[in-house]
């Protein structure tokens, strides 16, 4: 009501004499979605190209599908790629999904507050740390002769004076330190919605639920996960829809030429075709592949969510 | 998390002693246990970086240095190629926050007047890039155009507007009343004026959060620096410690003379930890400090976004 007031008063009609100010201050900031978010969609016309860096975009040979039936046909490396990418992004799911939502519960249920914010602080530390920096320490402890993980084992004879476990060296090894690492870093961070969530859920419920002679398991687990069902709900979404995505830091970091074939990931792959190997408008093409591919699992997540009469993330 | 069978006796106990029943105890241990496992690997690192040369090798150190000493962070200080980096990071962090801000706030900012004409074009726009980008390369290519590539500012520009911060802001503008705006209107006070004297002091608290948002994600950045700088002068931290941790070009970690790679050899083993404390001790001394304001920065934005 009243906004539309202040038109009348300061210039009669004229919504652009009213509001250029509100028009100017948007300039920057469109001006950076342009140059930096939406000039690259349209560069994403090299992956169809026979795209060369001296002729640009715009000056590159149109050669339709070539790419695509290139990375399909002749790198069998990108099969493996795609399989480590979907499979460490699944252990991480499966392993990491559930982690927020225990401790979050486990968290909420500790009536000593000093108690709850200590840990709170000690949980969220490794948020804050580059991948660099947390593949820089597991590098340190799970080092074969060096590490302190090994040297414990030994001390305690679980494994001969001599004898070293290969958690970065091996295949499953790798993979699983590879997930729980992931899991270490970001559960923490993970509780902070489901602890706002909890708070918003109505506290006369787990009275009624007391009073009905629930005990506390049984409060958890008819009033408490119900109660963040729709968080968990989205947040599954969203993992989902980011199952083809994968940081570069961390595989990067975390990788090695020993374990080259299990940690060689579509980040990583299209790095080094580019910079490496300076195949381009192929490097181009994958990453287009990831990105629909992208778009049609969170899409299809979401469409199945509505369906199951959730609310969606759109 | 054991539970007692009846409700009587734990109602007895709560009254007696209402924190410290025994599944509470349990709980609180539980949860330390796994708190801890957060802050005991940093210990390990420091202990390392603090230990001898033969006591790392020999597998001695675990929780505390052996044979002390102060050698590695001594190299690493008196190394000009680190301490350039670590002002050109300090430096880039800086400009790209400020930047951010600013970007933020000004898209921010008119989105929440309903007035507005072709503000959900301008919403949708900013929505869209959350969904789909162009891909890393096309992205590359597009930096490369604009003449950036090796310059700082391949590093500081392409993430300057981060549309969940910005969805984030836009959040705590429209919990300020219209009221405030409407009564600024009529004083004769312009949006620029509004924006400005009005709706920044009232969000001190969250331009705060979204500050610490931006500077800690450029500090710990480290792919962009990968792709975007070959000119060693311009090796940001991250990278810098990257090829510290693989021991990549490790004449290029710690750059001297031959007299100080005597130096170097002997702390060959904890100048990598040595490293790693060094680039993590800046979020160390402030994260006490400001993670609150991260926290209800999260909330915020996952309510709203």
């Amino acid at each position: 009501m009243s906004t539309r007031e202040i038109p009348r008063r300061k210039t009669g009609k004229g919504w652009f004499r009213r509001d250029w100010r509100l028009y100017a201050m948007l300039l920057l900031p469109i001006a950076f979605y342009l140059i930096f978010c939406y000039k690259p969609m349209i560069g994403i016309v090299m992956a169809f190209e026979k795209f060369s860096k001296s002729k640009g975009i715009f000056g590159s040979k149109w050669v339709g599908l070539d790419n695509f039936k290139f990375i399909i046909n002749k790198m069998p490396d990108l099969g493996t790629a795609l399989k480590n990418t979907l499979l460490l992004n699944f252990m991480g799911l499966i392993a990491g999904f559930p982690m927020p939502i225990i401790l979050a519960i486990m968290l909420n249920e500790i009536r000593c507050t000093g108690i709850k914010k200590v840990s709170q602080t000690m949980l969220y530390l490794p948020h804050f740390l580059s991948w660099i920096i947390i593949g820089g320490m597991v590098l340190q402890i799970f080092a074969p002769t060096t590490g302190v993980i090994n040297a414990t084992l030994r001390k305690w004879r679980w494994i001969g004076p001599e004898e070293n476990v290969p958690f970065l060296t091996e295949g499953w090894p790798w993979r699983i330190v590879y997930t729980l690492v992931g899991v270490w870093q970001s559960m923490g961070w993970g509780t902070i919605l489901y602890l706002s969530a909890i708070t918003g859920i109505n506290m006369e419920l787990f009275e009624a639920a007391r009073i009905d002679g629930a005990n506390k398991m049984q409060q958890i687990w008819h009033v408490t996960l119900p109660g963040i069902r729709g968080t968990i709900v989205v947040l599954l979404i969203l993992n989902v829809g980011q199952m083809m995505n994968i940081s570069f830091d961390k595989p990067f970091v975390l990788g090695n030429s020993r374990v080259e074939e299990y940690c060689d990931v579509l980040s990583t792959f299209v790095y080094r075709a580019a910079i490496k190997n300076h195949e381009w408008a192929r490097a181009g093409a994958i990453g287009l592949f990831q990105s629909v591919v992208g778009l049609i699992l969170i899409s299809t997540a979401n469409f199945v969510t509505k369906r199951l009469g959730e609310d969606g993330i759109w | 998390m054991s539970v007692s069978p009846g409700t009587l006796p734990a109602v007895k106990r709560r009254r007696k002693n209402p924190k410290w029943s025994v599944p509470q105890l349990v709980l609180i241990f539980v949860v330390l246990l796994i708190s801890l496992t957060c802050v005991v690997p940093f210990l390990n690192v420091i202990a390392l970086s603090l230990s001898s040369k033969s006591a790392i090798l020999g597998g001695a150190v675990s929780f505390w240095p052996v044979e002390f000493n102060t050698k590695a962070y001594e190299v690493l200080f008196n190394d000009p190629s680190m301490r350039r980096s670590l002002w050109l990071t300090v430096e880039i962090t800086l400009i790209y926050t400020a930047i951010a801000m600013v970007l933020t706030v000004l898209m921010a900012y008119p989105l929440t007047k309903r007035r507005l004409r072709g503000r959900k074009f301008f919403n949708f726009m900013a929505l869209f890039t959350m969904y789909f980008s162009g891909g890393t390369i096309p992205i590359y290519i597009n930096i490369m155009e604009l003449g950036l590539l090796d310059t700082k500012w391949a590093l500081i520009l392409p993430g300057a507007l981060s549309t969940y911060n910005m969805i984030i802001m836009k959040s705590f503008f429209a919990s300020i009343p219209e009221s405030l705006e409407e009564a600024a209107t009529i004083d004769g006070a312009n949006d620029f004026q509004i924006l400005v004297r009005i709706y920044l002091p009232l969000s001190l608290a969250s331009l705060a959060t979204l500050t610490l948002f931006y500077a800690v994600g450029k500090w710990n950045s480290f792919q962009d620096a990968q792709y975007y700088i070959t000119d060693r002068n311009l090796y940001p931290l991250q990278l810098k410690l990257y090829n510290a941790i693989k021991r990549i070009d490790s004449a290029d970690v710690v750059s001297m003379d031959e007299g100080a790679t005597a130096v170097a050899n002997q702390v060959s083993e904890s100048l990598q930890p040595a490293t790693i404390i060094f680039a993590t001790l800046p979020i160390l001394v402030v994260y006490p400090f400001v993670q609150r304001y991260f926290v209800s920065g999260v909330t915020i934005g996952a309510v709203k976004g």
